[in-house]
């Protein structure tokens, strides 16, 4: 008898257990309302879309998300946000000559893929580091498709690879940190531990470092681009140590930290906290009440870089086999000024310095542990 | 657990799955679709052409041995939540046999397999030790597992497997259960042969269960501990065996994705979900072999064919996530009605 409720209290605690494994999922879609609308509009639209369609040239293009989802707030939101313009100044409607696939697990990249290749879309993008495989498989199986990673690099004579150079942008946020943060301390907080997310970990503490050898810099890997909670739980031990400056790199998690600041920040407005966002200009996240956490962001342009290969495809100049890196002089690589209390004038002017010295070589940004030893060890 | 009719047990999982089919419709009338051309789009998905058919077999064959892996557990009245982590280190063992060996198909292959079943097994003989020594709850322990398996495979991938990358090398040929005469029939799609394996592995669980005396035994233990103590049985045995096969079963999942589908192991930045799904799996399958043949594949289906539902239907992702939610839902409280009803009928006795 006993046996009997303990087996139905367990079973009930399964069901709660998967159902809520289930639940994340849906969540983290099921908070832009953008996509349900879009996506009915553009139905209304699809007889008139054939008609334009076949009016502004026939090439269509269309990118796969990775797990993060086209509104991570972060980059694939901002490729999504470039193709969008990029088919709107072409006179595309969205489903027909331009569109996104969401990816809800690794499993979904290669079929969500090759059904824009069968769908005959021109130039298919992967957005992230993730994708690289089912990238380059897909670019050797369908040579008259064009292919175009982000993040990380593919060989295929009908595949482009678009890096950035984080590690300057991310040195330029590292001296604005470092600038700003009154105890000396500062935070790093990591997705997934991989050679890219190094690339912002050298390239900050390189920055910070450049302005105060001192500075202390606790860096921490949430190991997922998509556990917000897991990000929270880091931020509040980063903040109750002292440290005052956090920098992410690590997708839908860091909005787990924004969370964290701005409730310090509601219950005691008077403490001096921030927030360094990456990828987008992260501005709008950091709002609470009257005050603004977010001291900058390291703008990753993607949605620029996105932009610029389909017109270049359009064009039938589709730079195949090449790598395209972007940075700060490509206007690939920025930082944000948006929030001008925390942002003052000195801090913006020193790191528009140390961006001309990156800009005219004078400074190199570690990309690597070893190269910011090194760069470390030159200070 | 099992009904005591078995159309009865038939017929549950096939309304529950009509029930969520209706619910996902009034949804899409709800918010606008035409659930018709949605549903339409999931069939196209799925069983389109021979690509997307090969894909929904791939998809299909881990989820089948995950079903396995819990059901199995559950026949022994162990609640085998750990499958996810079980995937994650036969995934990493098969991946790393068919990296370090050098051997002919005839050799490797078997070996690599082989090891991502039994790394699977180890990963539920230590909740089944537990379980059955110190009487620790299952539950929590597969559960600990998991973020072990997760987070110590993610460290050999970067340390032991590559030198900080994120992805190894693809697997030796040899090892491969990748089939370039499948693939070529279905437009590369990454069908392998481990569907077959997944078929196998079913037929050996409805051996194991119906026509062995060790079989007789789990199920003994399921149905009541004491009394099969009391009739000479070892239960803390049964207990072990159980949760090590179900293990392996999962461990076989793992190894169809390093082997078959993707020839690699990359750092995962969370989990596979093929495990939780084999709980729903499993639980649709009523525990049977052949059920979970058939939940496995109408898991595969579903997946698979969402995929096309927002591009030719305008259906939103997050709304297929619901209606493979919904089925799921029904599925689970359908199963909790039933066994509430037969409680209450025993009890008016």
């Amino acid at each position: 008898m006993k046996n009997r409720i303990f087996l139905l209290f367990i079973l009930v605690l399964t069901l709660g257990l998967f159902l809520t494994a289930c639940g994340t999922e849906t969540e983290e879609e099921g908070t832009d309302d953008n996509s349900g609308t879009e996506t009915e509009g553009a139905e209304e639209n699809t007889k008139e879309a054939t008609e334009e369609e076949a009016a502004s040239g026939d090439y269509k293009i269309a990118m796969v998300t990775d797990i993060g989802g086209v509104d991570d707030k972060s980059f694939n939101q901002s490729a999504w946000e470039g193709i969008t313009a990029w088919g709107e100044e072409n006179g595309l409607v969205e489903d027909e000559g331009y569109d996104y696939a969401q990816s809800n697990e690794k499993a979904d990249y290669m079929p969500n893929i090759t059904r824009f290749v069968r769908d005959e879309y021109n130039l298919v993008y992967g957005i992230g580091f993730e994708l690289k495989e089912d990238i380059q498989t897909a670019a050797d199986q369908y040579p008259d498709t064009n292919f175009a990673i982000v993040d990380d690099t593919v060989d295929a004579s009908n595949a482009v690879s678009i890096t950035f150079k984080e590690h300057q942008g991310s040195f330029l946020v590292g001296v604005a940190a470092a600038l700003k943060t009154s105890t000396d301390k500062l935070g790093f907080v990591g997705g997934v531990d991989s050679p890219l997310i190094k690339k912002f970990e050298s390239g900050f503490i390189a920055g910070a470092k450049s302005v105060n050898p001192d500075i202390e810099v606790d860096v921490q890997y949430a190991e997922s681009f998509a556990d917000a909670a897991k990000g929270k739980l880091i931020a509040t031990n980063m903040y109750d140590s002292g440290i005052d400056v956090i920098y992410h790199a690590s997708g839908a998690t860091g909005n787990g930290v924004f969370n964290q600041a701005k409730d310090i920040k509601q219950n005691d407005p008077e403490r001096e906290i921030w927030v360094i966002g990456v990828d987008r200009d992260q501005h709008e996240e950091g709002q609470i009440n009257d005050h603004n956490v977010t001291l900058t962001s390291m703008v990753k342009r993607v949605d620029v870089a996105v932009q610029d290969v389909a017109n270049r495809g359009m064009n039938g100049e589709f730079p195949g086999g090449e790598l395209l890196e972007y940075g700060i002089e490509e206007d690939g690589i920025t930082f944000a000024t948006t929030n001008e209390e925390a942002m003052t004038e000195d801090i913006i002017t020193t790191v528009e310095e140390w961006q001309e010295k990156l800009l005219n070589g004078e400074v190199e940004a570690p990309k690597t542990t070893e190269e910011l030893e090194a760069y470390e060890d030159s200070l | 657990m099992t009904s005591n009719s078995k159309h009865f047990g038939l017929l549950v999982p096939i309304i529950s799955v009509i029930i969520g089919l209706i619910a996902g419709a009034i949804i899409m009338l709800l918010s606008g679709h035409n659930p018709i051309e949605g549903y339409a789009a999931l069939w196209a998905g799925a069983f389109g052409d021979s690509y997307t058919i090969g894909e929904t077999i791939r998809r299909s064959t881990p989820l089948i041995l995950t079903g396995l892996a819990v059901a199995f557990a559950f026949k022994t009245g162990l609640f085998n939540i750990g499958a996810e982590g079980q995937v994650i280190v036969g995934w990493l063992a098969a991946v790393w046999i068919g990296l370090a060996i050098d051997a002919p198909m005839i050799i490797h292959l078997p070996v690599a397999i082989l090891a991502g079943a039994i790394a699977g097994g180890l990963w539920g003989f230590l909740p089944g030790l537990l379980k059955a020594k110190l009487g620790v709850h299952e539950v929590i322990i597969t559960i600990m597992m998991n973020y072990i398996a997760l987070h110590v495979t993610n460290a050999i991938i970067r340390n032991v497997l590559t030198d900080q990358g994120t992805t190894t090398e693809p697997i030796a040929g040899t090892a491969s259960l990748a089939s370039e005469w499948l693939q070529s029939i279905t437009f590369y799609s990454r069908i392998h042969y481990g569907i077959l394996i997944a078929l196998f592995a079913a037929f050996i669980m409805w051996f194991i269960i119906e026509r062995t005396s060790y079989g007789y035994e789990l199920k003994a233990v399921g149905f009541n501990r004491h009394a099969s103590n009391y009739a000479g049985m070892n239960v803390s045995k049964n207990i072990i065996l159980s949760m090590v096969i179900g293990g392996g079963f999962a461990g076989l999942a793992g190894a169809m994705e390093g082997l078959g589908t993707y020839g690699t192991i990359s750092v995962m930045s969370g989990f596979t979900n093929l495990g939780f799904d084999g709980i729903a799996v499993a639980l649709l399958g009523a525990n049977n072999a052949f059920g979970v043949i058939l939940a496995g594949l109408l898991f595969g289906v579903l997946k698979e064919g969402a995929g096309e539902m927002p591009t030719t239907a305008g259906v939103p992702t997050e709304l297929v996530d619901i209606i493979i939610a919904l089925i799921i839902f029904f599925v689970a409280s359908s199963y909790i009605i039933r066994w509430a009803l037969s409680r209450f009928k025993k009890e008016g006795k």
